[in-house]
């Protein structure tokens, strides 16, 4: 019981990644009618978000003091980043709040960058076969990684979560069972109650606003949407930017989880991809669904007990899933009957 | 292009192309190309790429999991080699027939999908095969270490002579490294082209183009595609299993990083870049990208310090640091530019910009033919 329960746990906040990332993927499959294979990049982008605002708060301002020496002699170097020289208190506050802080510069940047791409690039791809869109974007995630990497580095920058949810919860002390049993780090409780939030958000947003009535009238029947008069690809080229900000957030919010480095983006997107295969292509639920029920698979196909008898699941246990759905349910989980099923 | 072809012309194609195949070392001296490592590596990412053009050029299914076909084929060869001896042909032989069969149980899968449903199919099988081989396949393919021929190993049919001698493959006596090796992958490529050659003419081919231009159409006359598609995509996986038998003949040692996703993405790219469904394309975008990845990386600060040494100062230090994020470890950069560059304005690759530059002399005879390499994949 306790084994399951944390591994329903430990798929969770991975699952949520994914359910972000196909969320944002689907979202601009069901509009646009594109293969973004550039929303792994995007996620990669969110999460050097986190990196720079980091960089940029820690710029650190060096006083020398004379009255203590090093063991060398020299005047002692004392570096205080300048928005703890400046701010005191709440410098050295906002610093340690910096990953969830970064998402208010994350939010403008992606909303951007979003705009740029759907403007400058996609646009030209509605009409072009879904191969030339796999291409284009992939090439898109190459040029992008590679940027990152001649700014960051090579090596993955480990971010630090918030003093006040650093460590971990026994949560199977809470729930009356041995101490010890079901420990879960409160970060990914953050990132998990983040995810949801999020989606609760844009489905709420297409749910309940009159722009989000117009974007889901045009996923259902694109042609229709224009013949009535509306500038439906305007709306499209804020739902990708919207896309574009929800994969960023994940990106942001996943940097203390998993240190971000150029090609976090590309091994997500494989996964986000299957994730939205399996969910059923430009079903938004679906996405969710299966992108949290993938993550807990490939929790539950690590476990030691799981890998004794069917050794290397956990490395193909999602892909397999993924051609065993196409193969029998084209549609996937939640697809519409008639949607890409071929 | 089907309007000007005939035998004939496809013999001299076929022999223009064996001649400059094999003077390559004398013609692309002059530019820096000219020595073994490199030309190998042409001759064996060509017949790669020829291969996948078979698949992509013809049939316009994109597979997103060739590189799995190439591991599977160096796999294939180093076992033979550690097994049977060094002689490069059983090699070549196995590992056509053991990525034959592997693609032809991926294939008669993910065949049953198409479009972008068939990528990821491909995809999701590529990347099984590579954690595979990382993980649990670590006594076949020796994990993260690779795998490569040793002293112990029983090679039965190697002579009393030959335990004592390099490990390297050996065909009759002839080392497979420097030009040795070359000319075995050259000759290889040139039979591996005439076979393309002979299955873009042949009715078969036709049936091939025939499932990229309306496969609806082609059910409703009441021929069955799948026979087809399926013996394209085992055609092409046993092309990229030689490919991949070729890389551990000229230098003994497989490993699972060829079998990633982005070497997957890499020879889509050159048959993208040389132009899909063309015959010579894919070999000149597999070229093209092996020699700029061999030039571009080598360069570093100081050759373009030599470079750009006639701007003036103020200007140079800002070139030159723009240069540099291209070049060396940036190549990568370089080659995700070149690829969007191409897909968005020469879908049809280089062959589609030459007969553009052909057609705008002949532009004065009248006479223009529509003819997009590559139309739509559905």
């Amino acid at each position: 019981m306790d084994v399951i329960i944390l591994q329903l746990l430990n798929g969770l906040d991975k699952g949520g990644a994914y359910a972000l990332i196909a969320l944002g993927l689907t979202l601009i499959f069901g509009t646009l009618g594109v293969v973004n294979f550039a929303h792994g990049a995007l996620f990669m982008l969110g999460a050097f978000c986190a990196v720079t605002f980091n960089k940029l708060l820690s710029l650190e301002i060096v006083t020398t003091d004379p009255t203590k020496t090093t063991a060398w002699g020299t005047p002692l170097e004392i570096r205080t980043p300048y928005i703890e020289a400046y701010l005191g208190d709440f410098g050295h506050w906002v610093l340690n709040y910096s990953v969830p802080f970064s998402i208010l510069l994350a939010i403008p940047v992606m909303l951007l960058f979003g705009f740029i791409m759907e403007r400058g690039l996609i646009k030209h791809f509605y009409n072009r076969a879904h191969a030339d869109q796999i291409l284009v974007t992939f090439g898109l995630a190459i040029v992008l990684q590679e940027i990152i990497k001649s700014i960051f580095g090579a090596n993955p920058i480990p971010q630090a979560a918030p003093d006040a949810v650093r460590g971990a919860a026994d949560i199977g002390a809470a729930l009356g069972m041995d101490p010890g049993v079901i420990v879960y780090p409160y970060w990914r409780m953050v990132y998990l109650a983040f995810a949801g939030a999020v989606v609760a958000a844009v489905f709420a947003f297409l749910q309940f606003t009159t722009f989000g009535m117009v974007v889901r009238a045009g996923m259902a029947d694109r042609h229709t949407v224009g013949l009535l008069g509306i500038n439906i690809e305007r709306r499209f080229t804020i739902v990708f930017a919207i896309a574009a900000v929800v994969a960023g957030l994940a990106g942001v919010m996943y940097t203390p989880i998993l240190p971000p480095d150029y090609h976090m983006g590309m091994d997500f997107l494989v996964l986000s991809f299957v994730v939205v295969v399996v969910g059923g292509m430009g079903s938004l639920p679906g996405a969710v669904a299966a992108g949290f029920l993938l993550g807990i698979l490939q929790s539950f196909a690590s476990m030691n007990e799981i890998k004794a008898i069917l050794p290397g699941i956990d490395q193909i246990i999602i892909y397999l899933v993924a051609v065993v759905i196409l193969l029998v349910r084209p549609r996937g989980l939640m697809g519409r009957k008639g949607v890409m099923e071929n | 292009m089907s309007a000007k072809t005939s035998p004939a012309r496809d013999y001299i194609l076929f022999a223009v192309f064996a001649v400059a195949v094999l003077t390559m070392p004398i013609w692309l001296a002059p530019i820096g190309a000219g020595y073994p490592d490199l030309l190998q590596k042409f001759a064996i990412f060509g017949l790669f790429a020829t291969g996948f053009n078979i698949l992509f050029g013809l049939t316009g299914y994109l597979s997103f999991g060739h590189a799995a076909f190439l591991g599977v084929g160096s796999y294939t060869a180093v076992w033979t080699f550690k097994l049977l001896g060094m002689n490069p042909v059983p090699a070549a032989i196995m590992a056509i027939i053991a990525s034959g069969i592997f693609a032809l149980g991926i294939g008669y899968v993910s065949l049953r999908r198409s479009g972008i449903y068939f990528s990821i199919l491909t995809l999701a099988f590529a990347q099984m095969s590579y954690n595979l081989a990382y993980s649990v396949l670590t006594p076949i393919t020796n994990g993260e270490t690779g795998l490569r021929v040793l002293r112990s190993d029983p090679r039965l049919f190697d002579g009393k002579g030959a335990e004592q001698g390099p490990l390297i493959a050996n065909l009759f006596g002839i080392d497979m490294t420097g030009w040795g090796g070359f000319y075995f992958c050259a000759v290889i490529l040139l039979i591996g082209f005439f076979i393309a050659q002979r299955i873009f003419r042949s009715p078969f081919g036709i049936m091939l183009r025939a499932v990229k231009t309306n496969q609806n159409r082609m059910t409703y006359t009441g021929l069955n595609p799948r026979p087809y598609t399926l013996a394209a995509f085992v055609i092409s996986g046993m092309y990229a299993g030689l490919a991949g038998a070729l890389m551990c003949i000229t230098d003994p040692l497989a490993g699972a990083e060829r079998m990633q996703w982005t070497a997957s993405g890499e020879v889509v790219l050159m048959t993208i870049l040389g132009g899909a469904g063309t015959l010579l394309g894919p070999i000149f975008g597999a070229a093209l990208i092996k020699y700029f990845e061999n030039i571009f990386s080598a360069f570093n600060e100081q050759t373009l310090h030599e470079i750009f040494s006639f701007l003036p100062d103020f200007i140079e230090g800002p070139v030159i640091s723009v240069a540099g994020l291209f070049v060396g470890e940036g190549w990568h950069l370089t080659l995700g530019v070149l690829f969007m560059l191409i897909v968005i304005f020469l879908p049809g690759g280089i062959m589609e910009g030459v007969s553009r530059i052909g057609k705008l002399f002949k532009r004065s005879s009248g006479k223009s033919e529509p003819n997009r390499a590559t139309a739509p994949a559905e």
